[in-house]
């Protein structure tokens, strides 16, 4: 076992000890096919989360995203990115010669699963925030990989922006039903239906 | 090799060793019993009495297999395992309480330094501040680092929230691991006895309360949070719990009218600790902390350890009490 991987298992620990990290397979069972499981985005923990909800066979084969800027800038963020997580970076800087989707475009050919987080930030309202573009645009050119709406329960209470030693509390991961893009379908249509499918998986309330 | 000795002349870890084995031991044969009786009956085990039985072993054997391990592992051992147990059901406990965000501080506060060192307290045998700890100076710590985060929004509210889940699952189970470190004269290392003989009379007022109700039918004194409970029911329960502690008076350091005496003290506050639990829980909207439908993920260990939480601080005093008295 390679350092990375042991400190993966930590991580994995740490977060089961903090949060529970149960995964709940509501709409789908855990499988090796390659999937974009798509969530709601409250903190830096919810990739973690995910990540630690789900079976270790698929860890390694499920990457994130992260900002190249931001998750480059020291070698340790660099590490825990690259050998950990194998996160895909992207750059937040726009330019014109350049898709941003590119670097996402790359690993799913490569056959890898990704997690992303179409809000585009982290809200702090208890409802997600109106998806953006880019889920449409890979559900459109890889219509053969699983679109998994992804619901993260509490972990705002865990660790809410702007702290950054964890509260011990219970979370869930909800993965609910696959979502496909149906034929011509309008982008704001498929958008907002993709953002329903994600808040349907939200528990009610006790 | 000696197949067979008197107990009387055995050592003290013999004599444990010998309580572990007959706790195994009618374990297994009630296990069997349970497995039996659901075989006769076929698989459409829909009977919830049935399932509640069933699940009362595995809690039972769950809490003998804790027990043992927290002996086996001496007091280190068992401070750590009764550590591991609060900070579980804090984080159960905290989970439904609905905590703000402003309560971010005070709950590390809770977690990562109130937690830990009542704990090495117990460790370290500081009784008599580790009784103080929590109700005095924790009592102030929090509501200052909450009025410190400056929202006053139900500030008397969220802080009573915290506080009592410290005093239940981190002040109330940490009596557990102090019983098995408390030492007097002519009673060394036999600590677990004494935790043996709480958790016995406590599951036995339980399951005596929980019959006399079903038998009594008298009327839920407080139908709107449990509708089993009635003052009969209840003092019988007790008075079970003490008939057995006088039986068991040899285990402990007692004579049996003492013994007795205690074990209606432990198990009465046992069962009453239950009975305040499952007005918590209806006001939180659960059934059991361990409830599916609620996807929290909670495993349902602070309804296990409910009664232990209260009955084990009350029994804790007690013991002590008798023993300045008598020594």
């Amino acid at each position: 076992m390679s350092l990375a991987d042991a400190a993966g298992t930590l991580l994995a620990i740490i977060a089961r000890l903090i949060t529970g990290a149960q995964g709940h397979w509501k709409g789908c069972p855990p499988m090796a096919e390659q999937r974009i499981y798509f969530a709601n985005h409250q903190s830096h923990l919810d990739w973690v989360l995910i990540w630690a909800a789900l079976p270790h066979d698929l860890r390694a084969g499920t990457r994130p995203i992260a900002a190249r800027d931001y998750w480059t800038s020291s070698r340790f963020k660099q590490w825990l990115t690259t050998e950990v997580f194998h996160a895909v970076y992207v750059s937040r800087q726009r330019t014109d010669d350049q898709d941003p989707l590119e670097p996402l475009v790359e690993a799913l050919q490569g056959g890898d699963s990704l997690v992303i987080f179409p809000e585009g930030t982290r809200s702090n309202k208890s409802e997600p925030q109106a998806f953006k573009s880019g889920l449409y645009h890979l559900a459109e050119q890889f219509p053969g990989v699983r679109l998994i709406p992804t619901w993260i329960d509490n972990v705002q209470r865990v660790m809410p922006k702007g702290e950054v030693v964890p509260v011990p509390i219970l979370c869930t991961v909800t993965f609910g039903a696959p979502l496909s893009l149906l034929d011509g379908e309008d982008k704001r249509a498929f958008l907002d239906r993709a953002r329903a499918a994600v808040l349907a998986l939200r528990p009610p309330a006790p | 090799m000696t197949v067979w000795m008197d107990p009387r002349e055995m050592g003290v870890d013999q004599q444990v060793g010998l309580l572990f084995v007959l706790l195994f031991g009618v374990l297994l044969l009630a296990t069997a019993a349970a497995t039996l009786l659901s075989l006769r009956r076929g698989t459409d085990s829909a009977d919830p009495r049935h399932a509640r039985l069933l699940s009362d072993l595995r809690d039972l054997w769950v809490g003998a297999l804790v027990f043992w391990v927290a002996w086996v592992s001496g007091p280190l051992g068992a401070t750590l395992a009764f550590g591991v147990f609060s900070f579980l059901s804090l984080r159960e406990f905290i989970t439904l309480a609905h905590t703000r965000r402003s309560d971010h501080r005070s709950l590390i506060l809770a977690f990562f330094i109130v937690l830990p060192l009542q704990y090495l307290l117990v460790g370290s045998r500081s009784f008599d501040l580790f009784t103080v700890f929590i109700p005095v100076y924790v009592f102030l710590a929090i509501p200052v680092i909450s009025a410190l985060a400056g929202d006053p929004e139900r500030f008397l509210e969220r802080n009573a929230k915290i506080q009592w889940g410290i005093m239940v699952c981190v002040f109330g189970l940490s009596h557990a691991p102090a019983l098995l470190l408390l030492e007097f004269e002519q009673y060394e290392g036999r600590g677990a006895f004494l935790v043996f003989f709480l958790v016995v009379v406590a599951a036995t007022a339980q399951i005596a309360q929980e019959l006399m109700s079903r038998w009594l039918r008298r009327r839920p004194v407080a139908r709107h949070i449990d509708r089993s409970f009635s003052y009969r029911a209840w003092l019988a329960g007790a008075l079970a719990a003490a008939l057995l502690g006088a039986l068991l008076f040899w285990i402990t350091p007692f004579e049996a009218p003492q013994a007795m005496a205690m074990a209606f003290i432990a198990a009465g506050a046992g069962t009453l600790g239950e009975f305040v639990m499952k007005a918590l829980k209806k006001d939180a909207g659960v059934h059991y902390w361990g409830n599916r439908a609620s996807i929290t993920g909670a495993v349902g260990l602070l309804d296990r350890v409910a009664p232990l939480c209260f009955a084990a601080p009350v029994f804790f005093h007690s013991v002590r009490w008798y023993f300045q008295l008598s020594g």
